[in-house]
């Protein structure tokens, strides 16, 4: 037996620049440094269990990014100081915000994850022609927002309005930051992205790929038909 | 946070951008207002590439123990991305404070091969400082150069302000007092330069001066020091104590996967083998070990402040190394404690290191490597390659029984006095091992067919060798003896079993110009960047075609450098510099090679080199136990 951890990261500043191949790589190196003892598995070319919830794409930030991992059963670390241990270890932009252990047979993050919560600002020197605001509000009222999902293989329509879970509009610094709740996983994966390609396309716009400042707030699974902050499954050790 | 010198859009757009954020594990940052002198440590190649070399992690380790010093890196910027720094006039900057490199007070480039030497100009380019030494102004920092293509300057001796000879670990210090001195002096460059001449191991190349004979062959005529005062001769600085000198315990972690991924043990330095086409053999010397306790604790230190899964150990014949057991038994404690890798090239194919490689790696997916060099007898004992066909063959049977089916091997085509029939022994060589693996391994027992690779490179004569005196071939003639071998090899009887690889020559031939070349290529090289060349170290971006209108242009014939023989008095570019094994040596060594005589290697006996005046080496030691006995 072994115990499951879940860990909270952010993923900010100039390392929203590394892929999540080199997040992985990361993570690996960052154990080790904080000597957590983690469990490898078996075999010639043991390999540390270790899983994250969902990739971020390159240029992203986040403020709540999860690895799952399993330690060894007879070590006792308390959360507090696992994260001390890992903080020390790591480097600025990537920040331990907490370490929890999970209750027994808990799923892990990577099938768990249902939802994320979103921040998207406008980049400077990219602001749309058209009142955002206003279309994004329009937006939002409507039953159905159809927009072309390419796969590999094919192109098709799909709704991705009953994948938007909530809206808000904030101001900050005089500018518009949206939030949104979407959907993700295998089936409804529903990318910040795509949202703003069916606005830009309703105002009439093209979106320029850089125009975006996304970041990643928040990561949920589902219980009792809510949504729970994958951080809530777990407790801290004391 | 820090402000990285590319916005978003920039960074988005280019492949990689990992390579130019910083910000890696034990990178060093230091306050720009608390620090003297700002040092950038470049590798004039990719990331991934210069991020793999030891020698950057051992330095940068260093100077950033130096209170008044912050050392920082800088990389060659990929195509991309130098695009976008030329085109919208963004200067080439540091990995840590993100500066440009213009600003530093020393840019120190390490040349490990002559084909990033397009690479050397364009970091000057992307920088807005002149390619020439003599055009620099008093803001601009000082270039100083490092490594082995050092030992052999001056084909890039009108661009470089100072060129260190020998290892880094010596004279640094000294460097860094005598420009902050000069600099609170108020001291022009020039006059900081003169003084620095004087600095043992420093080659100032502006201090000197070429002189060419008008007629016949434009060799050397005379080599002179332009002031009374600054040596006639460079010596290379050498590190006599391994075990006390500067080692990095906390080296750098990159994020993304680069060529050597691990942490790197370097166990000695030097070599006593002395094969007489190996630069490093001959400019190492002598053999000096690291204690194995130095080492253990090293290990340690390196694996706990990086996190990596692997480690490796560096030398230039690890089998060499007195503690080898002791190091490797250790280790593979310890990797198999901590769930670890470990990697041991250049190890000598026998008993004791196919059994470490069965314990550290899957037989079923590694190969068994061997380097004879050459295919005949005859031909090894030419370039002094103590290896006998038996002894290959042995390690063979070991491996087989051993379970292993791939065996490399490492040829060179184009040494000196070779025939037909010593290059067609390549195939019949090739062809006896796996004969060996089908008489060895009863044909119930084979999991299909042995795999023998084999591939030779081109001979490339480098300075400081025997043969520093030798005629390279022609790629003409190269790429017949590779088709040779390629037919002889078709008419094996195992032919199947064995596959042969052969190594472009047009990028060997100019390797060979500026290996042995002079001052005058210091302008063909500018030519041929500003021609377009640049990367010429990637096969997919090398081209011909700058180099050949960049020789023209200067009316400079690059046959002059490789295909004639050198006479024993002429007058070489690198003759000021000594390294402490013997010009009369190398002679020996050159005349010994035409007479198919091989030389012992120095364990078994001394033969003089030289490099015993360090006070240090084998015969040096051994005479001294004599003594005490």
């Amino acid at each position: 037996m072994s115990k499951k951890i879940r860990i909270r990261f952010s993923k900010e500043g100039c390392m929203k620049f590394i892929g999540h191949l080199e997040v992985m790589h990361f993570f690996q190196q960052l154990i080790r440094r904080s000597d957590i003892p983690i469990c490898y598995s078996s075999g010639m070319s043991p390999h540390q269990i270790m899983s994250f919830a969902l990739p971020l794409s390159t240029g992203l930030e986040s403020r709540g990014e999860y690895v799952d991992i399993e330690t060894e059963e007879d070590v006792f670390i308390r959360s507090k100081d696992a994260l001390k241990a890992l903080n020390s270890n790591s480097v600025e932009g990537i920040e331990i915000l907490s370490y929890k252990e999970l209750p027994e047979g808990c799923e892990n993050a990577m099938a768990s994850v249902k939802a994320a919560d979103y921040s998207i600002r406008i980049r400077e020197g990219y602001e749309p022609e058209a009142d955002i605001v206003k279309y994004f509000e329009e937006m939002m009222k409507k039953e159905s927002i159809i927009v072309i999902k390419k796969t590999k293989k094919s192109e098709k329509e799909t709704d991705i309005r009953p994948f938007i879970h909530e809206h808000r509009v904030r101001e900050e610094g005089g500018r518009p930051c949206f939030e949104l709740r979407l959907s993700c996983g295998s089936v409804d994966n529903t990318k910040p992205e795509l949202v703003f390609k069916a606005l830009y396309s309703m105002m009439g716009e093209e979106l320029n790929e850089y125009a975006l400042l996304i970041r990643r707030e928040e990561m949920y699974t589902t219980a009792d038909n809510d949504f729970v902050s994958l951080d809530m499954i777990g407790r801290v050790t004391e | 946070m820090r402000k990285l010198a590319l916005n978003d859009e920039i960074l988005l757009s280019v492949d990689k951008p990992v390579r130019y954020i910083g910000n890696e594990v034990n990178s060093v940052i230091k306050d720009r207002e608390k620090v003297d002198i700002r040092y950038a440590m470049c590798f004039p190649d990719l990331y991934e590439i210069g991020m793999s070399h030891l020698g950057i992690q051992i330095l940068y380790d260093m100077f950033n123990s130096f209170p008044d010093v912050w050392c920082e890196r800088a990389y060659s910027p990929w195509k991309d991305l130098a695009e976008i720094l030329k085109e919208r006039n963004i200067p080439l900057f540091a990995l840590e404070s993100q500066d440009p490199l213009k600003d530093f007070d020393f840019i120190g480039i390490t040349l490990q091969y002559e084909m990033c030497y397009t690479n050397v100009i364009q970091i000057l380019d992307l920088s807005g400082i002149p390619y020439y030494s003599k055009d620099r102004k008093e803001d601009d920092p000082i270039i100083i150069c490092g490594g082995p293509c050092t030992y052999n300057p001056e084909p890039i001796a009108d661009i470089f302000d100072i060129v260190y000879i020998g290892e880094g670990e010596t004279r640094y210090r000294e460097l860094f007092d005598l420009y902050r001195e000069c600099r609170n002096k108020g001291m022009r460059r020039e006059e900081f330069l003169h003084k620095a001449s004087k600095l043992s191991g420093l080659y100032v190349p502006s201090m000197y001066r070429t002189e060419y004979e008008e007629e016949g062959l434009p060799l050397i005529k005379s080599f002179e020091p332009i002031y009374e005062d600054v040596p006639r001769t460079v010596k290379r600085e050498v590190v006599m104590e391994l075990s006390d000198t500067y080692y990095p315990s906390k080296p750098l972690v990159p994020f993304m996967k680069i060529t050597q991924d691990r942490v790197v043990l370097e166990i000695m330095r030097g070599c006593i083998r002395g094969c007489r086409f190996c630069q490093a053999g001959m400019i190492y010397r002598p053999l000096r070990e690291r204690s194995v306790d130095v080492l253990k604790k090293y290990a340690k230190a390196m694996l706990e402040s990086t996190g990596q899964e692997e480690i490796s150990l560096s030398s230039l014949s690890s089998s060499d190394y007195s503690g080898l057991k002791e190091l490797v038994d250790f280790l593979i404690e310890y990797a198999g404690k901590k769930k670890l890798n470990i990697s041991l090239p250049s190890l000598r194919v026998d008993a004791f290191s196919l059994d470490v490689m069965s314990r550290i790696q899957d037989v079923k997916k590694s190969s068994v490597t061997f380097a004879p060099e050459a295919g005949s007898q005859r031909m090894r004992d030419v370039i002094n390659k103590g290896l006998k066909e038996e002894d290959i063959l042995e390690g063979c049977r070991q491996a087989f029984l051993g379970g292993w089916t791939r065996i490399k091997l490492y040829f060179m085509l184009g040494l000196p006095t070779e025939t037909e029939e010593d290059i067609k022994m390549i195939a019949t060589l090739s062809d006896k091992i796996a004969r060996l693996y089908y008489d060895l391994i009863p044909k119930e027992e084979r999991k299909g067919r042995v795999q023998i690779v084999a591939s030779s490179s081109f001979f490339v004569p480098k300075p400081f060798t025997p043969f520093q005196w030798a005629a390279m071939d022609t790629t003409e003639s190269y790429l017949e003896k590779a088709h040779t071998v390629n037919s002889a090899m078709k008419e094996q009887l195992n032919s199947k079993s064995i596959k042969y690889n052969w190594h472009a020559a047009d990028v060997s031939v100019l390797e060979g110009v500026f290996a042995r070349g002079d001052r005058r290529l210091s302008k063909v090289l500018i030519s041929a960047y500003e021609n377009g060349a640049c990367f010429d170290a990637w096969t997919e971006s090398f081209s011909e075609e700058p180099w050949k209108k960049a020789f023209l242009e200067n009316d400079i014939s690059p046959d002059f450098y490789v295909h004639r023989e050198r006479s024993t008095d002429e007058i070489l570019p690198w003759d000021f510099i000594d390294i402490s094994v013997t010009k009369e040596f190398l002679k020996r060594e050159w005349e010994n090679a035409g007479k198919e005589k091989v030389t012992p290697n120095c364990r078994m006996q001394c033969s003089g080199c030289g490099a015993r005046s360090l006070k240090g080496g084998i015969c040096y030691e051994q005479k001294d136990q004599d003594q005490i006995l």
